[in-house]
Parts: structure tokens; C-alpha cells; sequence
């Protein structure tokens, strides 16, 4: 079994932490794993986006054509992904700057509006956490206690005084899925 | 020890440390720059040498000055940085001091671009300096087979004093992934017999590539020589992937290698009997394996970031006893494991003999069409 996530969206979103902590998340598990970032001259507000392969046996390619699950934390980002993923993938979209319904029938979607659910909890830079908490809540790519132990284990010591509100978004992503389900 | 995600470049620059590097000297370069980010941090720590020079062409003179005193010494860079090391790199080889160079490739020629590309292989390979001489080249596919190649790295070339290169893409540089670094090795007390650290109560040591009589050059360039074909009888490492009973064969290195391992997979589970070579050393390369191979399979597609660098040598290897076909994706942009699926396919139902050249040519039509369909 392996599983493609792509997170993508502008620089600054945390698109590239959001998917360390889950290959963190996956190696932690025992998981083979791989994080690539599409790595360019850019900077805050162009374009960020990693891939990230979670696998039970060793990973060749850590790239993909078609994903299965993609964190679309932006309306490119969903405009370029939604036409690539794989039959009976999952898109969770950040619905606070994406205006347009997905087209595609044959692929799950999830709609939340990360960035309002972020700044409640008082921290706009949440919302990717928000996202990650409803990747889980969607699909089982991995248990969310597992993703919270990762995220408190890997967290630089001098962030840490930020980890409950980190846990509070991924939970409140979680809970707005499973409401939506 | 426990496994580590790490990235790439930070992975290889902490083997290098493990692996008893005593002085890095560099210049930035994307996709290379954490590399010299990291020992920049490290480096003091330990109380050994960092240096961030004035330019590529410093740096890689200051590696050459660490290892004729005797220490090891490293630089990381990418393909314009190793192109204005070149002609130090030529006098690494004609001193015959060990060095190690981690050129990290990206996108080229001139200025290019920095995604990751595998189009330094002639470079490396091929000497890339003047003169007669014969770099190591290792080409790793994975983080921990890299840090693992740093150790090998050093170990090569002190026991056949030479110049090494570990030839990663942007990719591998980039990417994250779990790795078990080694132990930190113990520095050694003294320095080699031959270095250059003082001679005092001795006859001093000479380190130069300077033979200004030509019988003297001979010699040299008969000793190097005769040094090379000791490399190309120990040291030449490939890894293979499904060969048994395949009846095409995939030759691939570095990260196009492991991702023709996904597409690889695939086509097995379809049906297809395909296997592969890697191979891990560029040079020495794996010719006598590749010969063989081209013995007991119908077919080889040979895939690379490049215009078909490597091919040349698999070409030399079987000498025409089975049509060979190439795949590559060029100027930056890493092929994907469906379209090397799909090639997989193609070459598994071709029956048709290529003439020598041919394979080119088809490859070129096949690619412009895909990229005319704008399927990147």
C-alpha cells in the first residue's frame, strides 16, 4: 500500500511543515516514507507544495503524476491538481480562498474554511494544521494521536508553547469533517 | 542507532562529518547551498575547518591544499560551480591527493536552472578537466545510500588517492527521508606518510603536478593509469533489480533509477518481464555486468535526466547485440513513473532493430509530442 499526499498552496501557508509533520507522523509509525518540496526561486506568496509517500514497502519514485489525496490550500493549487488525481482520490480544499466547486465526480472532496477556523483559534498560520487534522478525519493515512505525538516530538523546543493550539486546529479540522461526513 | 528524516543535503554534510572530514570549503549554489549551510553551523562545533570562500574556484583550491597537508577535505556544489573547479580538479588528479566533490546537478547548460537534472554525468565521468585522469564517480539513489556513499567516498580515495565525486540530482538534495547516519569515526593521529605537514628531522615530501620533462609525465601518467585499472578491477558496484528471467532490461541511475523502480513494479505486476541495473559507480563502470546482460535479454531502454549521456557507455557495453532504446527528460524536469511505465510497455512490444543513432531521434519525436499534449 502506498499513498501520494501533495500539499500545496502560496509560500507561508505552512504547506511544506504541514507535510514534514506527516512523513514525521509516518516514520514514527514504522511507515516508509519520502518528502519532496517542489523547490524553486520562489518566495513568501508564490507557489509552495511538497509531495509526500507514505508506503509499507521501500519507495522507488517519490514523485507522482496523480495523487491520491491533495491539500489544496489555494484555488491554483486546486486548479492544477483536481484534473491529475487519481480515480477515487480525496481533495481536502481550503474553502476560505477557494470560490469554485470541484468538478470532477470521481474524486472525494471536503471543503473547509481553514483560514476562518484558523484565526478562532487565534493563530491565521494554523490553518494548515487545520487541513492536516481533516486529512485524517477523511481518510486513514494515519491515526491523529500519532501525527500530534510527531508533530510535539520534531517541534523545535522554543515552539512547543504552541503545540496545544496546534493539537486545537488539527482537532477542529477533524471535527468539521466528521460533521460533513 | 535509530533512523533520522532528514533532508538530503543536511544527511550528506553530517555523514561527511561522521566520516572525518577535517575542513569544508564552498561557495552556495542551489539546489547545494544547505550542504555548506549545515557544515557552516557544524564544523566550529567540533573545532574543524569551514570556509565559505570568494568563489567556486577558491574553494575547491582549498580542498586541494587540506589534502595535500593530509586531512580530509570535501566541497558540494552544483554544475556551474563544478565547471570553475575544473582546472583544480585536473591538478587534484595530477598531484594524486584524495578530495571528494558532491556535485548536487541541476538543470543546464550556462546558468540554467536549479531543478534537479542528471546532466553532469559527462563531466564527472569523463574528467570534465584537462589531461589524462580518471575521477570515481558514485551515483546514489537514495539519502541513506548517499550518506553511506560519503563514507565509501573518502575511504576510496585515500587507498587510491583520488579524486571522487558523489553525483546527486536537486532531488536528492531536497528530499527527506528516513536515514541511519553512521558513528563518528575516530581522526586519525598522524597524517599520511606522503602529506605535506612539516618535515622536520626528514626529507621533505613533494606534492605538485608539475613533470616539466615529459618522460617524467609519462611515468605519472602511466602510474595513474595503472591506479584506475586496479579502481575498474575492485570498486565497480551496481544494484539489480528483477533480472532473472527478464527479457528487457532498464538501465537507469541515481534518482531516474529508483523511480524507474515504481514503474519497474508496475509493469511487473502487469506482466511485463522487465528488470533493471543500476549502476552505483558511474566510473568505474559496470561494463562486464551490462555485457552480460545484453547476453540473456531481448531489449535495453536506457532512461536519464539528460540527452543520453550514459547511454554511450551502455551502447560500448553491448556493442550492438541487442537494440537498445532511450528515454530522458531534459533541462530540469524529472520523468515520472507513468511515463517510464508507459515506455516500458512500448519497448516490451517493439521487435523492430534501431540503427546506432536511431533510438535519438525516436526518443526526440516522443518527447516533443508529449510535450506538445502539454502532459509534463
Amino acid at each position: 500500500m502506498e499513498t501520494n499526499i501533495i500539499v500545496s498552496g502560496f509560500g507561508g501557508q505552512g504547506t511544506l511543515f504541514a507535510g514534514q509533520v506527516l512523513a514525521y507522523a509516518a516514520m514514527d509509525a514504522g511507515k516508509h516514507v519520502t518528502w519532496i518540496p517542489s523547490y524553486g526561486p520562489e518566495m513568501r506568496g508564490g507557489t509552495a507544495r511538497c509531495t509526500v509517500t507514505i508506503s509499507d514497502e521501500s519507495i522507488g519514485s517519490p514523485l507522482t503524476r496523480n495523487p491520491a489525496i491533495v491539500l489544496a490550500m489555494n484555488l491554483p493549487s486546486l486548479d492544477m491538481y483536481e484534473p491529475l488525481m487519481m480515480e477515487g482520490g480525496l481533495i481536502i480544499a481550503n474553502s476560505s480562498l477557494i470560490n469554485r466547486e470541484m468538478e470532477r465526480e470521481d474524486v472525494r472532496g471536503y471543503y473547509i474554511p481553514a483560514a476562518e477556523m484558523a484565526e478562532a483559534i487565534g493563530n491565521p498560520r494554523l490553518s494548515n494544521m487545520v487541513m492536516v487534522g481533516a486529512l485524517l478525519e477523511a481518510e486513514a493515512v494515519l491515526p491523529l494521536e500519532v501525527v500530534k505525538n510527531a508533530l510535539g516530538e520534531h517541534l523545535p523546543k522554543r515552539h512547543h508553547k504552541t503545540l496545544p493550539f496546534n493539537f486545537k486546529a488539527m482537532d477542529d479540522g477533524a471535527a468539521f469533517v466528521r460533521a460533513a461526513k | 542507532m535509530t533512523k533520522e528524516l532528514m533532508k538530503g543535503n543536511d544527511a550528506f554534510a553530517e555523514a561527511a562529518v561522521r566520516a572525518g572530514v577535517e575542513g569544508f570549503f564552498g561557495y552556495p549554489i542551489t539546489p547545494a547551498s544547505e550542504f555548506l549551510e549545515y557544515m557552516a553551523k557544524r564544523m566550529p562545533e567540533l573545532g574543524r575547518a569551514f570556509l565559505q570562500a570568494e568563489s567556486e574556484i577558491g574553494a575547491i583550491h582549498m580542498v586541494y591544499g587540506a589534502a595535500c597537508a593530509g586531512v580530509r577535505s570535501l566541497t558540494a556544489t552544483s554544475g556551474p560551480g563544478l565547471s570553475l573547479m575544473s582546472e583544480a580538479l585536473s591538478y587534484i588528479a595530477g598531484t594524486e591527493v584524495p578530495a571528494v566533490v558532491v556535485n548536487v546537478m541541476r538543470g543546464g547548460p550556462g546558468l540554467g536552472n536549479i531543478a534537479p537534472s542528471q546532466s553532469d554525468y559527462n563531466q564527472m565521468v569523463k574528467g570534465g578537466g584537462h589531461g589524462d585522469y580518471f575521477p570515481i564517480v558514485l551515483a546514489p539513489a537514495t539519502v541513506q545510500e548517499a550518506i553511506d556513499h560519503i563514507t565509501l567516498a573518502f575511504d576510496l580515495a585515500d587507498k587510491y588517492r583520488s579524486l571522487v565525486f558523489i553525483a546527486v540530482d536537486g532531488n536528492l538534495g531536497q528530499m527527506m527521508e528516513p536515514a541511519e547516519l553512521p558513528p563518528m569515526r575516530v581522526l586519525p593521529e598522524e597524517p599520511p606518510s606522503w602529506s605535506v605537514y612539516g618535515a622536520k628531522d626528514r626529507e621533505p615530501n613533494i606534492l605538485t603536478s608539475i613533470y616539466i620533462d615529459p618522460p617524467d609525465e609519462e611515468v605519472t601518467n602511466i602510474r595513474l593509469l595503472r591506479r584506475w585499472m586496479e579502481v575498474e578491477k575492485n570498486e565497480i558496484r551496481y544494484k539489480e533489480y528483477e533480472l532473472e528471467d527478464a527479457e528487457i532490461a532498464v538501465i537507469s541511475f541515481g534518482v531516474a533509477g529508483r523511480i524507474c523502480s515504481s514503474a519497474l513494479r508496475t509493469a511487473r505486476e502487469e506482466g511485463v518481464k522487465v528488470g533493471m541495473i543500476r549502476p552505483i559507480t558511474l566510473a568505474p563502470f559496470p561494463t562486464e555486468a551490462i555485457r552480460e546482460l545484453s547476453k540473456r535479454v531481448r531489449r535495453i531502454l536506457v532512461v536519464e535526466m539528460n540527452t543520453g549521456q550514459m547511454l554511450n557507455d551502455v551502447k560500448q557495453a553491448v556493442g550492438g547485440r541487442v537494440p537498445i532504446e532511450f528515454y530522458g527528460r531534459i533541462g530540469g524536469i524529472t520523468p515520472l513513473p507513468d511515463e517510464i511505465l508507459e515506455e516500458i510497455h512500448r519497448v516490451n512490444q517493439n521487435t523492430e532493430d534501431i540503427a546506432d543513432g536511431q533510438e535519438k531521434v525516436e526518443w526526440l519525436e516522443r518527447l516533443e509530442a508529449r510535450i506538445e499534449r502539454g502532459d509534463q
